[in-house]
């Protein structure tokens, strides 16, 4: 088929899409629609070996969307204020049309986020993602998850339930602990003496515009960053290196349609654990919706165990693994910024786990635990034992960072193959 | 739309019949309960940690029961202050003109908030505290709980109301269901401490009769798991719409990813 542009020459874009007629055509010469969808997508080529673990990437990005979109229909119930919040909740679970599925959707959804980006994360620890020349996507990447975990903060306020009230108190306190302006600044951040409705207007402010839109744009940088240097893949390799006669890596595939479809079942599979979860164990047992979060906010009434919620638990767990609370807020943030020396902290020759010797390997293993081990810690009461394990686990986490430029080095490494190893089905 | 009503009718008329005999309709749950045997009748409460509310809402006579215990008993000092009598009505299937005569305090119309015509100053200077909304306790403390709360009640001349609860020690409400329930005293036992120094501690053991109620121990059990269950509706009410629409969610998502899969080993037949 050959279709003459409107000035009578025939018109070819980059990819070798005629141009359409009419209407298209008239878009396409004032918006690159076209041209961005092939630059972006059908012209995209990622590595065609790609496993389970890059489902999680295109997840983030579809419950980002659930987020958003649950999100706004809660705003148009929901009234920020010590005296409404409370009210307003139950309003939309059991007044509101569907209110109690928004809810459940928006309260399910930010525990999914995390288990997902936690998950996105680990990937990147098993192939070496954050490694050059995937620096910058790496801390980008870092930023997005600094921003929900802020987002997921105010959020989690916004109910005004005690849990709600009582976990402000002491993650917002922990800013007290900052040398010389701490007391000020804590003020300064709840806007109050204590947690009160200043505070909790001010995070409804962030967490329905500031951090959505800064969310936002880190996501769009993330994406702009992946797609400047292309995807890695299970075996670390770059499969730029290797393109054929037409200029097009020999292990790439475009993301549309290949990966489009591909994603679509991921999303099929993790909507179906959603559902489960959201029509069928909605709190979780108290862990995605904890029971104290019931009862309004009781500045008078102290939950038996103040615990964040699940995904902040780690952090949690070495906060209090230090009896200096100045000691343990420092950790607690270093465990977070940690993540972003990575990549100048590996020194391993390879990228993928599947070519690296068995100390990286075991460090990986023993990282994943402490992390698991520690949200576990994290959630029971800080005494006896725990504390105990708290520590040794604390240990094992930093120790896998600081000791990476050691054992990355000396580790055996395999032979890396040429091309990616993947089998049709 | 007839026929709903009809049937939600037949469902009230049923309830009201049960209700007006509830000795038979709690045999069924009566096998674990005292009375069974002496032996268990002297132990009993001494496992109370471990009871459970094991109530269901999807069983709607239960949970009407519930409801008319609630305005029987607890709706004088405690309100239900996000449920609405009307919503009430529609769910349980109780027919506006039974609402109305009912259950409804005289005076209030069904769209309004259930509430206790209790003022709160009052019950503040009578109890020491406002007793609390109700709408949410099952949630926030769980139908196990609830349940355990209201079997584990003894007379306790020490306190202010003459009772009080394994439960939630020195808790500020009476033994409004003492009168259905009878009374009941605390055992202790010596238990010889080895943490702290060999002081020997008075440790809970079982309860005993002192006075019987008007309902036998089995009808009580009865009477509280049906209120812990209407407790546990109200503290959810869209928990059965929820369930029975996650069924069709879920059905209608195994053949989306179904499909999907198919589209996806479709278009992959051509990487090699």
């Amino acid at each position: 088929m050959s279709v003459k542009s409107a000035s009578g020459a025939p018109a070819r874009l980059p990819g070798g899409a005629a141009p359409k007629q009419g209407l298209w055509a008239w878009l396409n010469k004032r918006l690159p629609v076209d041209e961005f969808m092939h630059e972006q997508l059908t012209g995209y080529y990622a590595p065609k070996n790609f496993n389970v673990w890059y489902f999680f990437g295109s997840l983030a990005l579809f419950v980002l969307v659930m987020q958003l979109v649950t999100g706004i229909f809660l705003t148009m119930f929901y009234k920020p204020g010590e005296l409404t919040s409370f009210d307003s909740v139950e309003y939309i679970m059991r007044e509101v049309d569907f209110g109690w599925l928004i809810r459940y959707l928006h309260s399910t959804g930010a525990s999914a986020f995390f288990i997902v980006v936690y998950l996105h994360m680990f990937r990147a620890f098993l192939y070496g993602s954050y490694r050059a020349p995937r620096e910058l996507l790496w801390l980008i990447g870092m930023l997005v998850y600094l921003a929900l975990m802020a987002e997921a903060f105010m959020g989690y306020v916004l109910p005004w339930g005690n849990m709600s009230f009582w976990g402000a108190q002491v993650i917002v306190n922990l800013f007290g602990t900052i040398p010389g302006i701490g007391t000020p600044l804590v003020e300064w951040i709840r806007g109050d003496y204590g947690i009160a409705d200043a505070t909790l207007n001010r995070f409804f402010a962030l967490h329905v515009a500031v951090l959505p839109l800064a969310l936002l744009l880190l996501v769009m940088l993330h994406l702009v960053a992946l797609h400047q240097t292309g995807s890695n893949n299970p075996d670390g390799i770059e499969i730029k290196e290797k393109v054929g006669p037409d200029g097009k890596p020999l292990d790439g595939i475009p993301f549309h349609p290949y990966y489009t479809v591909k994603d679509l079942v991921g999303v099929g599979v993790f909507l179906l654990l959603f559902a489960l979860v959201v029509f069928f164990k909605p709190t979780l047992g108290g862990l995605f919706l904890e029971a104290p979060n019931f009862e309004p906010a009781n500045p008078m009434s102290t939950p038996e165990h103040i615990a964040p919620v699940w995904y902040f638990t780690p952090y949690y767990a070495i906060l209090r693994a230090v009896p200096n609370q100045r000691m343990g807020a420092l950790l607690m943030l270093l465990a977070v910024v940690s993540f972003l020396f990575l990549p100048w902290l590996d020194r391993s020759p390879v990228k993928s786990m599947r070519y690296r010797g068995w100390m990286s390997r075991t460090a990986l293993a023993l990282f994943a635990v402490s992390f698991v081990a520690l949200g576990y810690l994290g959630l029971q009461p800080a005494e006896g034992l725990y504390v105990v394990l708290a520590r040794i686990f604390a240990a094992v986490y930093f120790a896998f960072f600081l000791l990476m430029p050691f054992y990355s080095r000396i580790d055996a490494v395999k032979p890396v193959p040429d091309r990616v190893t993947y089998r049709a089905h | 739309m007839r026929t709903d009503s009809g049937r939600s009718r037949r469902g009230w008329l049923a309830a009201a019949l049960l209700s007006a005999a509830v000795a038979t309709t709690h045999g069924a749950w009566s096998a674990e309960e005292p009375g069974a045997s002496p032996e268990a009748a002297a132990r009993f409460g001494a496992d109370w940690q471990s009871w459970q509310a094991a109530n269901d809402v999807a069983d709607i006579p239960s949970v009407q029961r519930g409801a008319r215990n609630f305005v029987s008993y607890c709706l004088g000092c405690h309100s239900l202050k996000y449920e609405r009598w009307s919503r009430l009505g529609e769910d349980l299937g109780v027919p506006p003109r039974l609402l109305q005569q009912d259950l409804l305090p005289p005076g209030d119309k069904p769209a309004q908030y259930i509430l206790t015509s209790m003022p709160a100053a009052d019950a503040e200077a009578w109890f020491g505290k406002t007793p609390p909304d109700l709408t949410l306790m099952a949630r926030a403390r769980g139908q196990d709980y609830l349940y355990q709360f209201l079997k584990t009640f003894y007379v306790d001349p020490a306190s202010q109301t003459g009772a009080n609860n394994l439960r939630l020690p020195a808790t500020a409400m009476p033994h409004v269901l003492s009168e259905l329930e009878g009374l009941k005293r605390a055992v202790y036992k010596a238990v010889a401490g080895s943490a702290e120094g060999g002081v020997t501690q008075q440790v809970f053991d079982h309860f005993e009769p002192i006075a019987p109620g008007r309902l036998s121990a089995a009808e009580y059990d009865g009477f509280v798991r049906d209120t812990v269950n209407f407790l546990d509706y109200v503290s959810e009410p869209t928990q059965t719409a929820r369930r029975a629409l996650g069924v069709w969610v879920v059905l209608f998502l195994l053949v989306f990813t179904w499909l999907a899969w198919l589209v996806k080993r479709e278009y992959w037949k051509d990487v090699h």
